[in-house]
Order: C-alpha cells, then sequence, then structure tokens
C-alpha cells in the first residue's frame, strides 16, 4: 500500500497535500497496490473528499494536539500508523512540515528517502527517483535500495488530478506520545497566499527604486491573484518583508508563473525560482542575466510597463 | 553547555553544476569549495554567540568527508569552535550520514546540535531530523531565534503560515536559517589559532547505504527568451493565457 500523509495548517488541508495524494494513487495505480491518506488532528475539510484527489481510505487520528507540528510525536505516529497499514511507501508533500517529518519517518522505518522528488519512480529496474539538486541546477536519479521507501514530493511539480472517488473514513485509535515541545506563541501572516503554495508570483527588485513605489506590483498581484514576493536587496533594505524573500537564502519557490520586476537575476535569487514553470522578467536593462533565465522578457520601464500589464489582464478578465 | 554543529562542503553558490563520468559523478574541476551557507552563517555562527554569551560553552564541529574537506574545517575553526571531528566517509546517502554524525554525538553527549536547514548541493534537508530520530531528541526545524534559559531552549521557527514561538527542553536538535545569527568573517587572530585547534579524525562505521546515485542530469535549457513590445501588453497577457498556459 501507498500510505500519504496529509499535513494541514490551521486546519485546512495544503494544497501541497492534495498534490502528494494525487502523486501517490498515481504510484499506487503503477504499482498495482492500494492508497490511503494520513490525517492528524482535527481538520474543517471533508476527508472523504480526499478521494477526489485518488484516496480510497483515509486513516484519521482526530486529536487537537497534533495540530501544531512537533516532530517527535508526528514522526512516531506516521512510522506506527504505516507499519500498521503494510505500507510499502510514504508520501510527504516536501513543504515545511513534510520537510521535517519525513527524514525521521524514514529513519523508524529503516527507509530509504528521497526528499524534494520531481516525478514519480521508475520502477522498470528497481525503484528509482528523480529529484532536485543544486538548488535547481541539476536532477539526480537516485535508487532506494530498502524494501521501505520514503518521498517526499516537490511542490508544484506534480498536478492535482480529479477522480471521481468518494473515500472511506477510518478513525484510528493511537496513543498520541508526550509532546517534545511546547508552543508559546504564534505569529501568522494574515490574508495573504503563502508564497510557497501560490501558483501565480510577481516579485520585485531594486529596479523599483524603494518601498513607496510598490503599488504598481500590489495592483498587479491583486489582479492575477498572486502572492507577492521580493528579492535579497529588498528584504534586507527592510523595503519588504523577510518572509518574501526568494532565493538561495530565503524561499524557493516554483509557481506556475513568475514575474520578475526590476530584478537582475543573480544566480543566488534564480537558484530560489527556477523551478518556476513560466518566468516572465520586466526589466529597463536588456542586458539583465534574467532574461536568459525566462520564457518571456519585457525590456521597458517597471513604472510604464507594470501599470499597463494589470489593465491589460483586467481586461483579459473582464471578457472572459 | 556543550555544541555540536554540523558542517558540510558544498560548491560554491555560483560554481559551475556539471557531471562527468556518464554523468554519474559531480565534476570538480574548477571548483570553488565553500562551508555549507546554512552550516557557517547560521549554525556556526549561532553557536559562538552562545559561546560569547556563556564563555563555558563548549563548541565542537563535526563534518562526513574525505581529507579535501580539512581546509573548510579549518576555516569554520577560524570562525570558532574549540575542535573538529572528521569522520573519514564519503557516503552520499543521508542515512549513513546521519548515522554517523549520531555516533560522535552520543559519545559527546552535547546539549544542542546544530545543522543548517539544508546543503546547497542535495538540498536535502534532512540530517537534523534523521539525527533526532536516531538519537530519540526533540527537532525544531527552521529556527530563526533562539534563546536559553538554563535546561530550556526558546526558539523561533517558520511554519506554513507565519513564525511561532516554541519552548523545548535540551538536549535538542535543531535546524538553522536566515535570522539565526549575523554572518561573520574569520579575523587574522582566529585564523592563527584554527590552525592548532584539534581536528580528530574518525573511522565511519559500517552501515549499508539506503539510496544510491544512477545518474545526474542537467535541465534542458530554456529554448530562448521571447520578447515583448513594452506598449504591447495585450500580446503578453495573450501568450500568458494561450501559449504558457498558466493565467
Amino acid at each position: 500500500m501507498v500510505l500519504v500523509y496529509i499535513d494541514q495548517a490551521d486546519q485546512q488541508i495544503k494544497k501541497s497535500s492534495l498534490e502528494a495524494m494525487s502523486y501517490g494513487a498515481a504510484l499506487a495505480k503503477q504499482l498495482g497496490c492500494e492508497v490511503a491518506a494520513l490525517v492528524l488532528g482535527t481538520v474543517q475539510d471533508n476527508l472523504a473528499d480526499l478521494g477526489k484527489n485518488g484516496a480510497q481510505k483515509v486513516y484519521h487520528l482526530k486529536n487537537e494536539s497534533l495540530n501544531t507540528l512537533d516532530v517527535k510525536v508526528h514522526s512516531s505516529i506516521i512510522a506506527t500508523a504505516a507499519k500498521n497499514a503494510n505500507a510499502t511507501v510514504v508520501v510527504f508533500a516536501h513543504n515545511i512540515n513534510g520537510k521535517a517529518i519525513a527524514p525521521a519517518v524514514s529513519v523508524k522505518l529503516e527507509a530509504g528517502l528521497v526528499s524534494g522528488a520531481s516525478s514519480l519512480p521508475n520502477t522498470e529496474n528497481g525503484f528509482v527517483v528523480t529529484k532536485t539538486v543544486f538548488s535547481g541546477k541539476a536532477f539526480a536519479s537516485i535508487q532506494i535500495e530498502t524494501p521501505i521507501k520514503v518521498i517526499a514530493i516537490n511542490q508544484n511539480s506534480f498536478g492535482l488530478v480529479a477522480y471521481d472517488n468518494t473515500a472511506t473514513v477510518e478513525e484510528l485509535n493511537l496513543p498520541i506520545p508526550p509532546a517534545s515541545i511546547k508552543i508559546t506563541k504564534l505569529e501568522k501572516v494574515e490574508g495573504e497566499i503563502p508564497l510557497t503554495e501560490a501558483s501565480l508570483v510577481v516579485s520585485g527588485g531594486r529596479g523599483l527604486k524603494g518601498p513607496e513605489n510598490w503599488g504598481i506590483l500590489l495592483d498587479l498581484a491583486k489582479a492575477l491573484g498572486a502572492a507577492t514576493a521580493c528579492s535579497r536587496p529588498v528584504s534586507d533594505s527592510d523595503w519588504r518583508p523577510h518572509h518574501e524573500h526568494v532565493g538561495q537564502t530565503g524561499i524557493q519557490i516554483a509557481p506556475n508563473l513568475y514575474i520578475a520586476i526590476g530584478i537582475s537575476g543573480a544566480i543566488q535569487h534564480l537558484a530560489g525560482v527556477n523551478r518556476s514553470k513560466t518566468i516572465v522578467v520586466i526589466n529597463k536593462d536588456p542586458e539583465a542575466p534574467f532574461f536568459k533565465a525566462a520564457d518571456y522578457g519585457v525590456v521597458g520601464d517597471a513604472f510604464e510597463v507594470v501599470p499597463a500589464l494589470t489593465t491589460a489582464i483586467l481586461k483579459m478578465k473582464s471578457n472572459a | 553547555m556543550k555544541i555540536l554543529v554540523c558542517i558540510s562542503k558544498t560548491p560554491d553558490t555560483t560554481a559551475k553544476i556539471a557531471f562527468t563520468e556518464g554523468n554519474t559523478k559531480f565534476d570538480e574541476n574548477g571548483v570553488q569549495w565553500i562551508i555549507n551557507p546554512y552550516d557557517e552563517w547560521y549554525a556556526l555562527v549561532k553557536a559562538i554567540e552562545l559561546k560569547e554569551k556563556d564563555p563555558s560553552t563548549i563548541i565542537h564541529l563535526v563534518t562526513v568527508g574525505m581529507a579535501d574537506a580539512e581546509p573548510i574545517i579549518r576555516k569554520a575553526l577560524a570562525l570558532g569552535g574549540d575542535e573538529a571531528i572528521r569522520i573519514n566517509s564519503n557516503s552520499n546517502d543521508s542515512f549513513n550520514v546521519a548515522k554517523q554524525i549520531a555516533t560522535v554525538a552520543k559519545e559527546g553527549s552535547y546539549d544542542i546540535i546544530f545543522t543548517g536547514k539544508e546543503t546547497i548541493d542535495y538540498n536535502s534537508a534532512s540530517i537534523g531530523s534523521m539525527l533526532s530520530a536516531i538519537l530519540d531528541m526533540p527537532f525544531v526545524s527552521l529556527a530563526n531565534k533562539l534563546d536559553l534559559n538554563e535546561n530550556t531552549a526558546i526558539v523561533r521557527r517558520e511554519i506554513e503560515s507565519g513564525e511561532e514561538t516554541c519552548e523545548v527542553n535540551l538536549p535538542v536538535v535543531i535546524s538553522c536559517q536566515k535570522g539565526m545569527a549575523e554572518q561573520r568573517i574569520p579575523n587574522m587572530r582566529g585564523i592563527m589559532a584554527a590552525r592548532t585547534k584539534p581536528l580528530k579524525v574518525v573511522e565511519p562505521i559500517e552501515v549499508s547505504a539506503t539510496t544510491s546515485i544512477k545518474k545526474f542530469d542537467t535541465p534542458a535549457a530554456k529554448s530562448g527568451v521571447k520578447l515583448v513590445d513594452p506598449a504591447n501588453m495585450d500580446e503578453l497577457v495573450r501568450l500568458l493565457k494561450e501559449e504558457a498556459k498558466v493565467i
């Protein structure tokens, strides 16, 4: 059986976990076995609906204490559930929680791990999973040598697949180990699309000249329904909050569309965004290195081009 | 207080990424090696900051690598740290690496084990979590702030919807990222002192590999940028909708 860990934030199932579910369902089909989801904590979503992403069965351990991440507790429960279900592959989303939990689960299951996988395994001769390495500049094909396998699939690399299923939900009754950490304070970023979950991202660099000029970028993001991001110099100068910084030392993202405005495209910035499906670069310098990594480029003044693009998007949306 | 900092040797962020031997091996030709930035800027410097607050703190560095990793370890010792341990293995299987470090960690009975949030070569972000499971310790990932209160660490970490602060009893494994500490460069006194600091080499324990790398590939080059007239944003919208199909 393939077991997919369905992660939550604020009692809502993450999009990256639904992608992991679709990945797990496709993998189960490839291996000719069953696929189940594992949900920990209390979530507001209807769990039977995970069938629409490919789950045949949902194991649910309903306990409020599991709503926040405690790697020691979560990994122990997931490993036990995987053993009880005779899982041969355990799938995680390679998001903040998945990155933290999957390696610990792999140790507990004595399973080989591929973390940051980018596609389904090749099972013709062994079990070989491709993952991104060198910050997106290369891929490695990695053979997992152990009977049980753990895979953490990159966000936004395996699309959602719609199934006409309703999953059966089974409440689990497993003992919950004592907490190893105590949460004392929560600082939520309200009302924004989290960058790593966003499929459209609009990002600004030093070319915008100052925080007072961010209005044109925010208007474009609003017209598109996109999340906003920025380059390192921008967050270092406190023009924008640090959680918007994408790049080698910031957040690595892989949206469907990344629009870079006034960002030259230093190699450290590209390392954070080069897995984006489509890259649009708007820069007045035709020699900006970012154009070499772009799919579409506009050589022009951002202060004219960006408002015009916003107008064109709104026009397209009103005609749709 | 005893701290273990895990250090990895990685190619410089601007290094050309190429492969040899039928795309099965990273081409080290002309590559500059650095301390993995997350290990250096955040994990190691945080340990040094803690030692500056409490000089009785002992910092050990550990790396899994061959003799060619020693210049990197000396550079780390020049920043700070009392002694280093090199485990003489070239394994790139995360589980194997974690098992080797765990063996050193058990012997040293450390209060805090720091790692960077990930290495910039294999990007697996696995060692800290694996260590915590092998050593049966709590694990806090993506930490960007840490204070100590006797036997408790107060750690701020990144979560999906923002940040949260948690309290955890020592010993603990913590993976570090931006915000944790201020980047520094080694000074001359540190460089001189590093030459005589102990660097112990230990042989690896036997661990059967859980994974092996079969081959590397580089992504297909972009077919070239399509330039759009800045006066015609309707055309860009059309391309994004009809050609790229992303909006």
